[in-house]
């Protein structure tokens, strides 16, 4: 009964999210606010695993390939499938679910303990709205880390794949190429999206309606990073099952 | 003036408030008081509109809170001030922020207006120096000061304080008083003091609810709590040693 009563609250919480909504000029700030802490300050380590993890893949793909009939290409062409379509959307989802989705449990649940969420519902403020919708707006810039994320991946993957003397840059860049199918992409930026909001919205929800002190703030964002990584996996697994098959 | 009549409110099956009435008049400090676990808290929620009563009406200037849409209740809202008993100032903000922030949200106002308006109101709560700091480099007087700025910016038709003078010390505890019934005064506003602080009763007791167990116990000012034969206000009140010894010069001074 308690997770149909979490789900029911969280729509609601969607719902009043975009009711009675704050003055443009308040919103504008708290937008770029978030964009700063959400999507620039995450810029580096999305950076740095990208680039590392994007080399892993190159070196573990080209370490499996000991038949002599596969082409070098292919290490080139494994590298860029799993970075676009599941690395780059889905497992840095994950990582920011903890980064992020920790970052605004906590800073909304914290707000909560100490009576600001209750000082600005006394002001006849919609709280929600003030707090979650600017969250939402700055993390619709998502796509832009991912991209990032994507473009750095593959350049760790060409580093670590010619730096380790497992293929040229040539047959490299052939693998790139090979059998590119646009709408990979697309896929991917619809995910991008999809997560997007998950990861706006949920830990928002556990750092609103949290009760208690600090150490049920730190409880909360445990919570929090539980449940948008299962619901990440969730509709990864879904909208791949709609998308690509 | 805030009408209150036959409120109820329950948590699950435990009932908190039982049938509260009571006006709280404007111009006056009204202050409600009890032991902990009394339902104070509760109450002066209920009154913010922070939770909707069981049963029982609340009736602001005339306007009754139940019969408001929920946009009439938040511009209601808008007109009340509160000093919440931690402060509650946003920690993301300067002091000035703090207190500039409801003439952002409510107001037309123009920067330089609305930063006249800080200035003001800044000075009022003896804060001129410290616009910049952050209420993490405040002191706990300080924070209460900027909440009561924040709280009356926006010149509020009520005020309501939970336990204004909690963790201060006694001179600084004073000071709150003496502002938040000077503030009163001056503004015509209507303040509801939620305290268990025999001081705040003593000093700025105008009006005075004592609840117990959810119910209103006794009623009147600080001239006639200490005259009160009614046994639950004189336990409360008589609890301390000093107020033994001022009970005691009392019974004195009537023999």
């Amino acid at each position: 009964m308690s997770y149909l009563h979490n789900i029911g609250q969280y729509l609601l919480m969607i719902k009043e999210m975009f009711r009675k909504r704050t003055k443009w000029s308040v919103m504008r700030h708290l937008i770029f606010k978030d964009i700063d802490d959400l999507i620039i300050n995450s810029l580096g380590i999305v950076a740095f695993i990208s680039f590392f993890v994007g080399g892993v893949v190159t070196i573990q793909t080209a370490l499996n390939m000991t038949s002599p009939i596969i082409p070098k290409s292919l290490v080139g062409f494994a590298t860029r499938q799993s970075i676009i379509l599941e690395f780059a959307p889905t497992f840095i989802s994950i990582i920011m679910a903890g980064k992020v989705g920790s970052f605004i449990t906590s800073s909304i649940g914290t707000m909560r303990v100490t009576e600001q969420i209750d000082a600005l519902e006394v002001m006849g403020i919609n709280a929600i709205n003030y707090l979650v919708f600017p969250k939402f707006i700055a993390l619709m810039l998502y796509p832009f880390l991912i991209s990032i994320a994507m473009f750095l991946g593959i350049i760790g993957g060409m580093a670590a794949c010619v730096f380790g003397g497992f293929a040229t840059l040539d047959d490299y860049v052939t693998g790139l190429q090979m059998d590119f199918i646009p709408f990979h992409i697309v896929y991917a930026f619809i995910k991008t999206f999809v997560f997007a909001f998950l990861l706006a919205t949920i830990p928002s929800y556990y750092g609103y309606y949290m009760k208690g002190g600090a150490l049920e703030v730190g409880k909360a964002s445990t919570t929090s990073f539980v449940w948008t990584s299962v619901a990440i996996i969730l509709l990864n697994y879904i909208l791949t099952q709609m998308l690509l098959s | 003036m805030i009408e209150v009549n036959d409120i109820h409110k329950s948590f699950g099956d435990i009932e908190i408030l039982k049938g509260i009435s009571t006006t709280f008049e404007k111009g006056k400090t009204n202050l409600i008081i009890g032991q902990s676990g009394s339902g104070k808290t509760v109450f002066l929620k209920t009154l913010l509109g922070l939770h909707t009563p069981d049963k029982g009406t609340i009736t602001y200037d005339g306007t009754n809170y139940s019969d408001l849409t929920p946009d009439e209740k938040s511009n209601l809202r808008a007109k009340m001030g509160m000093v919440f008993q931690g402060s509650a100032l946003f920690d993301s903000m300067t002091i000035a922020e703090n207190v500039k922030f409801p003439l952002r949200m409510f107001t037309k106002q123009s920067n330089s207006e609305m930063s006249d308006r800080v200035n003001e109101v800044l000075k009022r709560v003896n804060l001129d120096d410290d616009h910049n700091k952050l209420p993490s480099e405040a002191s706990g007087g300080m924070q209460k000061r900027v909440a009561i700025a924040r709280a009356i910016v926006n010149q509020p038709k009520y005020l309501f304080c939970d336990e204004p003078n909690s963790g201060l010390d006694p001179k600084t505890a004073t000071v709150i008083d003496n502002l938040i019934q000077e503030i009163t005064r001056e503004y015509d506003i209507t303040t509801i003091i939620n305290t268990h602080d025999m001081n705040s009763v003593m000093e700025i007791g105008e009006k005075i609810i004592f609840l117990k167990d959810g119910l209103k116990e006794w009623e009147g000012s600080n001239k006639n709590i200490f005259k009160t034969n009614n046994e639950a206000v004189t336990g409360f009140v008589y609890s301390s040693d000093l107020f033994q010894r001022v009970q005691k010069m009392y019974l004195e001074e009537d023999m």
